[in-house]
């Protein structure tokens, strides 16, 4: 399908326009370099909006992991530091510790946050610290090419699964909020999305209340972000985000596992 | 000087009150023998003096969250064992790479594997020539008295803060199991932490964002950050070297021994000295950067040299490469957890010196 070419609009168009959607000030002016379509680029405008609209960003300290995400402190402009891979919630909770009166968030994603990290993640919410974890699940390793997550899906076609994930061999997708969900140290746990408007809408509810939680010391916050991958799925923006419905779905749907009274 | 705070505490206390002492705000620990005296000691007296103590769920965990307290700008500490020790050695990388100081404690036991509690210096290699993945080396103290486990702390802190680097103190069981006398002095520490202005403590509008990472995805961009680091490291070696020589003036024979096995070596050095035989020692307390220039002066009028260690022979290589052939080179040590009595060491004394009669160079 031919591309219509973009008409630029001239300075003086633009003048009499009225601004409805702008960079967030704490999104830096870096180019993404994630994947046309992928749910990470969103997530991070969110979230940087809310540190916006909160008017937090100068108390605010984010822990970047290891997997597509791990250049995510070229995009957020405030102070960050890159943890191993699936010890953001280790590094997460010495600042917080540390530094009480600051927001502190950690990003993950699958493989990071409940393979290899599965038991800094599980202390992290057991102890009940005081912070924000986010976890961006597309069901695949991105970064490393395409690889079998904790978290594909029952005959998902990877790299390492190359005829489907079997529960023979690797066992049955992990449900980590929904284990997560069990901890009493934990206030919040929900599952979200991004692919729709009103998604990305819902899911910054969501990050607003972990933060206004967090300034409450009420305990962790979980929040899941059902996401896709469309170079590692192998599909368009629009077929991946299509079968994310279709599919993700139905073993992660979204909807909170657990919130404060 | 004056006399300080004079208590009677086992190696491990020692460490930890020095720490409390020296403003450690921060420390993260998992329990393991021999060294959990330093976790619990910490929790009642360092959580009552202000610091945070968190036992972790492991040892992976402890190092990152050092990683992320020293990040913020804390003095941050862990301590372990051995086994405990390597699984800490990814994170150890990542802080040496990404130069956050902190100090770090391995109150070392014998290995390999799960070994035995008992006291070793077995994990020398890992504590010198790296221990992680990548180039980078660990200022490496070496105490051999419950005095030194506690000055060492306070030397460790002013070092990783003035290099952002990671400093080790490598103890032994037996050292941090011993009661001795110890003296505390005084020391401020805001007198001696310096101001920390890329701690991710929060970005005010005026400023950059201070970012602490480990990664730089061009080749070029990596092997500067390596250059970087590169010169750092020497001038730690230009300026830290540190170390204790003993009856060296007139010696014949030389002992050189760290930690435990330097007290040994001590006893054994006077003992061949009564029988007439002119023994020195040299006693490394810097591990790295290794004292090479000193032993290499002293090599050559040496008839041997003799490297005492509680491991299969490991300080001995470093030895050898300082000593550059300069004189023989012998070596004696036990394993596993046992330790050489000073009477082994004179024996392997005099069998060295029977089979190097004459100097190698008046020899030819």
């Amino acid at each position: 399908m031919a591309q219509e070419p973009v008409q630029e609009p001239t300075a003086g168009e633009l003048e009499a326009m009225e601004c409805v959607y702008e960079r967030p000030d704490t999104l830096t002016d870096a180019r993404f370099h994630y994947c046309p379509g992928c749910g990470h680029s969103v997530v991070h405008r969110v979230l940087m909006e809310v540190l916006d609209e909160l008017q937090i960003a100068e108390n605010t300290i984010g822990v970047a992991p290891v997997g597509c995400s791990v250049f995510a402190y070229h995009y957020m402009n405030i102070d960050m530091q890159e943890a191993a891979h699936g010890r953001a919630s280790a590094v997460a909770t010495a600042i917080k510790r540390l530094l009480p009166d600051r927001y502190v968030f950690s990003y993950q994603g699958d493989g990071d946050l409940a393979a290899i990290g599965t038991a800094e993640t599980i202390h992290t919410c057991n102890r009940g610290e005081n912070i924000l974890m986010l976890f961006i699940n597309n069901g695949i390793y991105g970064m490393t090419g395409g690889q079998m997550a904790p978290t594909s899906l029952l005959g998902m076609k990877t790299s390492t699964s190359p005829e489907g994930r079997t529960v023979e061999t690797a066992g049955f997708p992990l449900k980590i909020a929904d284990m997560i969900a069990l901890l009493p140290g934990v206030a919040y746990v929900t599952r979200q999305s991004v692919h729709t408007p009103n998604a990305v809408r819902q899911l910054k509810k969501a990050i607003t209340k972990s933060f206004q939680y967090q300034k409450e010391r009420k305990g962790t916050c979980f929040v899941e972000v059902v996401s896709n991958c469309p170079s590692g799925w192998k599909m368009t923006a629009v077929q991946s985000n299509k079968w994310l419905v279709d599919n993700m779905f139905s073993l992660y749907p979204p909807g909170d596992l657990r919130a404060p009274k | 000087m004056t006399v300080g705070d004079i208590r009677l505490m086992k190696g491990n206390e020692a460490l930890a009150e020095a720490a409390i002492r020296a403003g450690c705000q921060a420390y993260f620990g998992y329990p393991i023998t021999p060294q959990s005296e330093i976790l619990e000691y910490l929790t009642d007296e360092g959580r009552k003096r202000g610091m945070i103590v968190l036992q972790a769920e492991s040892e992976v965990a402890s190092i990152n969250m050092v990683y992320g307290a020293g990040g913020v700008g804390a003095r941050a500490m862990t301590s372990s064992s051995g086994p405990g020790f390597s699984l800490m050695q990814e994170g150890i990388s990542y802080i040496a790479a990404a130069e956050v100081p902190c100090i770090l404690v391995n109150v070392s036991r014998g290995g390999p594997g799960l070994g035995t509690i008992q006291p070793s210096q077995g994990d020398y290699f890992q504590a010198v020539k790296g221990g992680g993945h990548g180039d980078y080396n660990l200022v490496v103290l070496a105490p051999s008295s419950v005095q030194e486990m506690a000055d060492f702390v306070f030397d460790a802190f002013d070092l990783a803060d003035k290099y952002r680097t990671p400093v080790l103190i490598l103890a032994d069981g037996a050292l941090g199991q011993m009661m001795e006398k110890v003296e505390y002095h005084d020391y401020i520490p805001a007198d001696h932490i310096p101001p920390k202005p890329w701690a991710t403590t929060g970005k005010p509008k005026d400023r950059a964002p201070n970012v602490i990472t480990s990664l730089h995805m061009q080749a070029e961009q990596m092997e500067e950050a390596n250059l970087k680091l590169q010169e750092k490291f020497r001038t730690i070696a230009t300026h830290e070297v540190r170390y204790e020589l003993v009856e060296a003036e007139d010696a014949e024979y030389l002992i050189v021994a760290f930690g435990l096995a330097a007290r040994i070596a001590h006893r054994a050095v006077e003992l061949a000295r009564a029988e007439g035989r002119k023994v020195g020692l040299l006693r490394p307390i810097t591990l790295w950067p290794y004292p090479s220039d000193v032993l290499r002066a002293l090599a050559a009028r040496l008839r041997g040299v003799l490297v005492v260690e509680m491991n299969a022979g490991q300080m001995v290589e470093d030895v050898r490469l300082a000593v550059e052939g300069r004189a023989p080179v012998h070596f004696t040590g036990r394993m596993g957890g046992v330790i050489p009595s000073p009477d082994e060491v004179v024996t392997a004394l005099n069998r060295m010196a029977a089979n190097s009669v004459k100097h190698p160079v008046e020899a030819n």
